[in-house]
């Protein structure tokens, strides 16, 4: 610390001795702040500092300021001396009196002229007095013309504007002139222009004014000739001019109205029977493709559905701006695609489809009895009559005809049952109940039945009154179970069933929702009953017929390879649930089984779905037939049981009937009550059954060819068909039939590759538009916002400040410390040096009294 | 008092029978036998009526008999003791009202015979009246004892009366579930249950070693019927209601004793359940075992023999006898050997059908439940469930398939059976040996669910998604089955119903013209099916 100030104080000698420059030229004071790096364009205040001379100047300031203030620290008083000069013997008294007088002149003015620029000066341009131009400018600007459009005259943008080409006129106008007015004045010069395009003005107008009235009075002249002309042309309508004038109007109507009226179109032009069958295989592709894409099932759809589009701008926060449910109005086979809300459109568009297609069939057996019986039946041709116009009217007569049909007495009923065709009425009402179904139907044979519902149809057709629909919808559901009376009836009306399906599915294609809600309603109703059943009983009976046709009709009017369905996946669950349920006791339960499987394997054969229950009904009929059931290598699935008193059901008992047998199909009806007299027919039944199910099996074996486990499914039928059938006792066509079914079972490939889970599809990156942000300052962390960037340079700024400060604040502390340490050496070496002064002062005394001593000494 | 008298009587009484009703007849007989003595031979009419062929008759002279002999009885005028034969009464030299005693008491046991007759009766109410009747009498008959004997030394109650009674109920021909749950009312009491379990037990021990231990379906279900309506308390405090109220020392008494209760209850089990059994008995018995028989029991494990019999049956015993041991593993530590193997050769395709499937899944569950079992025995579980799974109907695969996620989920060493991908392009046969009976030896660990991806086609749109879940990691969240249990296939419908489209009901296009016409593919049904 000693060394320190002694330093310093070297330091500020060669400060104080040397100029700045020459300073800054000695290499031993400057300090060079090096660079990392070296970049070009940029200039650093602090790349060379001189830390002698910045050292000497703090600590100067500091003694100036906080020595002072330390000096002073304890003193409550202090007298500041603020005359200029007092203490400055430098400078000359003269010049200090000036100085305090600039000063006092100072105080008196204040600062408030400070921005008054000297009045006195004025501002020229060109030698004009800046002042006056502007006077001038504005009149110029109050003279613009707006017939100008805008455009200035070029001598007043001269005046204005461009200086040098205001010169150069100006020297041509002086020479013109003849040098008198060598200099005209600006003024003048604009004052000219004003007049010059006043005038301009002026003249234009006149000009305006003169061809206006030489149009009119060229129009007079030519109305005079007009007339003229006119008559030339056309007397006699000029003759009746005015007449003329509403015939005229009326022709322009004419015209108009044409001109508004629709141009004509080509037509679509007829088609040939290769591009009618080519539409036609385009719409049955799309509508194939339609249904393999419902049958992959929901899974396919949702993932179309997570893959909406995403826009580059989305922020991925999940706000969508409207949703995508928002129907987008298209176009679906012809119809706009408006769901609900549009119904009304829709179902007329539908309805009138629906109706065309019918109307091509019922017309085409409508017409050929139009011509024999309209002569015969006036109260029908009245009918006829009344069918285009009021609706009322004919229902009210539609009204008599079921009831009195109804009133008839059995033979009357037959003998207009004989009578044909000729006596069906034209017009029905639309039945209000089954029983009015009923009604109206009973009684006329299959074919009559079906006319009759066309034409129920036909005349409550949904576009020609507004209640028709419903009375429709209703009529589905009233068809369906008159379908269900006939299957139930014994013997079964099935071929009068089989004439309705094609009406059936007429109205279940006008009223999908109505169809589907009533087939529901009925497999729900015996699936029910069937639950009750197995609920007390834990079994129950197998279907009935009507059941089985219900099935058959649900296959038929909907598609069964859906993944879901709301009817087709309900009516196949039933059809589980009666095959797994409902135990096998009589040959006529053997043929509803059947029934079942046939109808389990159309469900599945589009979509090739694996369904157990099936394979398992199958595997038990065939168990019936096995004659020893000690010891098989398989094991059948409830309902059927391994040893039973109805186990040996299909069991032959006489193998000698297979050599009379010969195929042929089972009648649907044996599902309620076979009739077989002779232990022959009995066998028969029981071959054709077996017959049936090896073909059911057959079938399952190449649908279910590609499923992992097909080895497996079909092991124990396998099993049970090489081992334990009675096979040598069939005849050859069954054992062809088994040969083939045991050659694609053991020929089918029974190994497959481990399972390994799905190869995870790579998230792809989310492709954005890069945000751009404007990058102002290089190399410093910055905020996204300007309120970020202030707040981080303000931190910045504190940050620095406080560090300064703290800095500061050490160094003035260490100043003082210093110049404590200064002062209390400067005292205890003053001390010393009086100690030593009073020394020496004492050892010269002492010398000298010893002097005196010696000499007194010596003196003696 | 002689018989002669009696039909004189009886003869006398038929003519006014013609006027009065019966009933009317009866009640005022009844009257006056309790005004008088000297109208005690009209008791005969009443015992007469008893016999009657009319119904409403005998149910009105039962009553009759009921009013009179309950009054009798409180008033003491039943003769108490060792009773003389009636022989002799005439002769002996008694006094009147002693002679009076003695025939009531002899009336009254007659009585008894008949009502216990009745028990057996074609008639329900006859039935219900006798035996209401005969409880009623028991009643009495423990409040004011006809035996002489030192009442504070020994408990009075009707031990003979229950004991017949017991015994009319535990009919040999006839199916007596219906009086007998009519008889649950009075097992309500203490002491009732407590006597008729012991005379049960005799009962039970006297039939059965005549027929030696051959089956009586008829006789065991109404044992049966009668244990399965002893409802046990489950606490001494309870133990409050009883038919007979004991003066003396009642703290002593066996039947205000839970132990003693408990004690009877088991020895009575154990004596029914040593004899063979037909096995829809086994089956009700082994239902009810778990929750109303093993808890009451003193000691359960002496139920093991019967449990290990029923669990080694086979079949639906052998599941039912599961909730049982589990009981018994569960809490009285036992230890079964070659548990699980036994448990892996119940799983068979028809326990996807039964109709317990819900409760043998549930324990099935519990007992896979434990994380320390080897991976073998858990892949070889799930292997045999999936391959059982490919002949189960839609409601039990909707249930199998999430419980074989489970067991992998747990076991996470099985994820081999679902995801091998060090052998991804190994194609190989099953390895899993169906028939072999001892899971580690079945090769489970080596094989893969193909069964899974096979139902990944199942037509039922719900199974075919849950066995999809084995496409992708399983989540490691379980899935909860027990919602799944009971689900059944008319249940699913219902839900397939429920499944709201929000679209159009997608048709058929292929326009239809005939019944049999092929839909989707091959008109199946028309190949082998005519319209007859």
């Amino acid at each position: 610390m000693g060394k320190l100030p002694k330093k310093k104080n070297l330091a500020d000698k060669v400060r104080k001795t040397k100029t700045s420059t020459q300073i800054k030229n000695n290499p031993f004071e400057v300090k060079i702040n090096r660079k990392k790096f070296d970049i070009l364009g940029r200039k650093s205040k602090h790349d060379v500092g001189l830390p002698g001379v910045s050292r000497s100047k703090a600590i100067n300031k500091r003694k100036e300021t906080l020595l002072k203030e330390y000096k002073t620290k304890d003193k409550a008083n202090k007298f500041i001396d603020r005359r200029f000069g007092e203490y400055d013997t430098k400078m000359d008294p003269e010049e200090k009196i000036l100085q305090r007088f600039s000063m006092e002149r100072q105080r008196t003015q204040d600062k408030k002229n400070m921005y008054n620029l000297n009045e006195e000066e004025e501002l020229t341009h060109y030698g004009q007095s800046l002042s006056e131009m502007e006077k001038l400018n504005d009149m110029v600007d109050s003279d613009d013309d707006a017939d100008e459009k805008g455009m200035l005259s070029a001598e007043l943008t001269a005046s204005h504007f461009g200086g040098g080409g205001l010169l150069r006129r100006k020297t041509h106008g002086e020479t013109d002139n003849g040098g008198n007015q060598r200099a005209k004045s600006r003024q003048e010069l604009i004052e000219e222009l004003i007049l010059k395009s006043k005038q301009e003005k002026r003249e234009r107008q006149n000009q305006k004014e003169e061809s206006q009235v030489l149009t009119e009075k060229l129009d007079q002249d030519w109305k005079s000739i007009q007339g003229l002309l006119a008559h030339k042309n056309a007397p006699k309508a000029d003759r009746h001019e005015e007449e003329d004038k509403p015939k005229l109007d009326e022709y322009d109507m004419m015209v108009r109205e044409l001109g508004f009226e629709m141009k004509a179109q080509p037509s679509e032009k007829m088609k040939t029977p290769e591009e009618v069958a080519m539409e036609e295989r385009e719409r049955l592709q799309k509508l194939e493709a339609d249904r393999l894409r419902r049958m992959t099932g929901d899974v396919r759809e949702d993932c179309a559905k997570t893959q909406a589009h995403m826009s580059a701008d989305d922020l991925n926060d999940g706000f969508v701006l409207d949703g995508d449910d928002k129907p987008t109005l298209a176009y679906q086979d012809g119809k706009w695609n408006i769901n609900e809300e549009g119904a009304k459109i829709e179902g007329d568009d539908e309805e009138e489809e629906g109706g065309e297609g019918e109307s091509g069939e019922e017309e085409s057996d409508g017409e050929e009895e139009e011509g024999s019986d309209e002569d015969s039946y006036s109260d029908l041709d009245s009918e006829q009559e009344s069918e285009g116009g009021e609706e009322e009217a004919e229902e009210e007569e539609k009204d008599e005809a079921p009831a009195t049909k109804s009133q008839l007495s059995e033979e009357e009923r037959k003998a207009q049952a004989e009578a044909a065709k000729a006596e069906l009425p034209y017009t029905f009402k639309a039945p209000e109940s089954y029983s009015d179904l009923k009604g109206l139907l009973q009684g006329h044979p299959a074919d009559h039945q079906c006319v009759i519902l066309a034409r129920t149809q036909k005349c409550n057709h949904p576009s020609l009154a507004v209640g028709n629909k419903l009375k429709l919808q209703k009529l589905f559901g009233f068809l369906l179970e008159y379908v269900g009376e006939l299957a139930s009836r014994s013997p079964p009306e099935l071929s009068t069933i089989d004439k309705m399906i094609p009406q059936l599915y007429g109205l279940c294609q006008l009223f999908p929702e109505a169809a589907s809600k009533a087939m529901q309603m009925t497999l729900v109703d015996s699936a029910h009953s069937m639950e009750e059943v197995l609920e007390v009983k834990g079994r129950a009976a197998f279907p009935q017929l009507d059941m089985l046709i219900y099935l058959k009709i649900t296959a038929l009017l909907f598609p069964t390879s859906d993944f879901r369905h709301p009817v087709t996946t309900p009516a196949l669950l039933y059809i589980s649930q009666a095959l797994t349920k409902c135990p096998v006791m009589s040959l006529e339960d053997v043929t509803s089984g059947l029934v079942l499987c046939c109808l389990a394997v159309e469900y599945v054969s589009f979509s090739k779905r694996f369904c157990p229950e099936l394979i398992n009904f199958l595997l038990g009929v065939l168990h019936l037939a096995v004659q020893d059931k000690t010891s098989p290598g398989y094991s059948v699935v409830p309902p059927f049981r391994q040893n039973g008193k109805v186990s040996d059901l299909l069991v032959l008992s006489d193998p000698e009937s297979s050599q009379t047998w010969s195929k042929k199909t089972l009648p649907l009806s044996a599902t309620q009550t076979l009739k077989l007299t002779t232990d022959l027919d009995t066998d028969h039944y029981r071959l054709s059954a077996v017959a049936t199910c090896m073909d059911l099996l057959k079938r399952c074996s190449s649908l279910y060819r590609e499923l992992a486990s097909y080895s497996h499914v079909f092991q124990p039928i396998a099993t049970l068909l090489s081992k334990h059938l009675p096979i040598k006792t069939y005849p050859a066509a069954l054992q062809d039939l088994h040969g083939e079914i045991l050659a694609a079972i053991s020929g089918s490939r029974t190994s497959r590759p481990l399972l390994v889970f799905e190869k995870k599809k790579p998230i792809p990156f989310k492709l954005f538009t890069p945000k751009i942000v404007e990058v102002l300052d290089y190399g410093k962390r910055r905020g996204n916002t300007k309120e970020e960037r202030e707040k981080e340079r303000l931190n910045h700024k504190y940050k620095k400040e406080f560090k300064g400060a703290l800095r500061e604040i050490r160094k003035d502390t260490r100043f003082l410390a210093r110049e404590k340490l200064n002062e209390v050496m400067g005292r205890d070496a003053e001390r010393k040096r009086k100690v030593k002064e009073l020394f020496g002062s004492l050892a010269t005394q002492e010398g000298e009294w010893k002097a005196l001593k010696r000499r007194k000494n010596s003196r003696h | 008092m002689a018989t002669s008298k009696r039909c004189n009587v009886s003869s006398e009484n038929l003519t006014v029978n013609d006027v009065k009703t019966p009933k009317i007849d009866i009640n005022s007989k009844v009257d006056l036998i309790i005004q008088s003595k000297k109208h005690a031979n009209d008791v005969f009419d009443v015992l007469e009526y008893l016999q009657s062929e009319k119904e409403k008759n005998v149910v009105c002279a039962i009553n009759g008999c009921t009013k009179l002999f309950s009054t009798l009885l409180e008033r003491g005028d039943m003769y108490v003791g060792q009773l003389p034969k009636e022989e002799l009464l005439i002769g002996g030299d008694r006094s009147a009202d002693e002679k009076y005693c003695m025939f009531m008491r002899h009336r009254y046991n007659g009585c008894l015979e008949l009502l216990l007759e009745h028990i057996s009766h074609e008639s329900y109410q006859i039935k219900e009246s006798a035996l209401c009747a005969l409880m009623q009498f028991a009643a009495m008959e423990g409040k004011f004892p006809l035996q002489d004997m030192d009442w504070s030394e020994h408990y009075s109650f009707p031990r003979e009366l229950i004991q017949a009674v017991v015994e009319r109920l535990l009919s040999q021909e006839e199916d007596m579930a219906l009086l007998i749950s009519r008889f649950q009312e009075y097992l309500d009491m203490e002491d009732v249950r407590y006597y008729v379990m012991s005379s049960v037990r005799a009962n039970v021990g006297r039939v059965m070693d005549k027929t030696k231990g051959a089956v009586m379906p008829i006789y065991q279900n109404n044992v049966f019927a009668l244990l399965s309506n002893i409802n046990m308390p489950s606490q001494e405090s309870e133990l409050t209601n009883y038919l007979v109220k004991q003066e003396a020392k009642h703290e002593d008494w066996k039947a205000a004793k839970l132990k003693e209760h408990k004690r009877a209850f088991e020895r009575l089990w154990l004596g029914f359940l040593k004899y063979k059994l037909p096995s829809s008995m086994y089956k009700k018995v082994l239902v009810i075992l778990h929750d109303s028989i093993l808890p009451n029991i003193s000691n359960p494990t002496l139920m093991i023999d019967f449990l290990t019999a029923a669990y080694d049956v086979g079949g639906a015993i052998s599941l039912l006898a599961l909730n049982g041991l589990f009981v018994l593993i569960h809490q009285h530590n036992l230890d079964y050997p070659d548990f699980y193997k036994k448990l892996y050769s119940l799983l068979e395709p028809s326990v996807f059908h039964v109709k317990y499937r819900a409760r043998f899944f549930h324990l099935a569950n519990l007992f896979l439940s434990s994380t320390h079992l080897p991976v073998y025995l858990v892949a070889a579980f799930a292997k045999r469930l999936s391959r059982l799974a490919l002949t189960a109907p839609p409601a039990a695969l909707l249930m199998v398939l999430p419980f074989i996620c489970n067991l992998i989920r747990r076991h996470p060493a099985c994820r081999v059976l679902i995801h091998r991908p060090s052998a991804a392009d190994e194609v190989c046969d099953d390895p899993y040996l169906m028939e072999e009976e001892d899971p580690s030896q079945c090769h489970a660990l080596e094989s893969s669910l193909w069964e899974l991806q096979t139902l990944q086609k199942h037509y039922h749109p719900d199974v075919a998604k849950a066995a999809m879940a084995i496409n992708k990691p399983l989540s490691q969240q379980e899935d909860d089955i027990s919602e799944l249990l009971e689900l059944s296939t008319y249940e699913l419908m219902e839900r397939d119903l429920k499944h709201k489209q929000s679209k159009t009901v997608p048709l058929e296009f292929d326009p239809a013209t005939q019944l049999l016409q092929g839909s989707g593919g091959v008109g199946v049904l028309g190949l082998n099916f005519s319209l007859e």
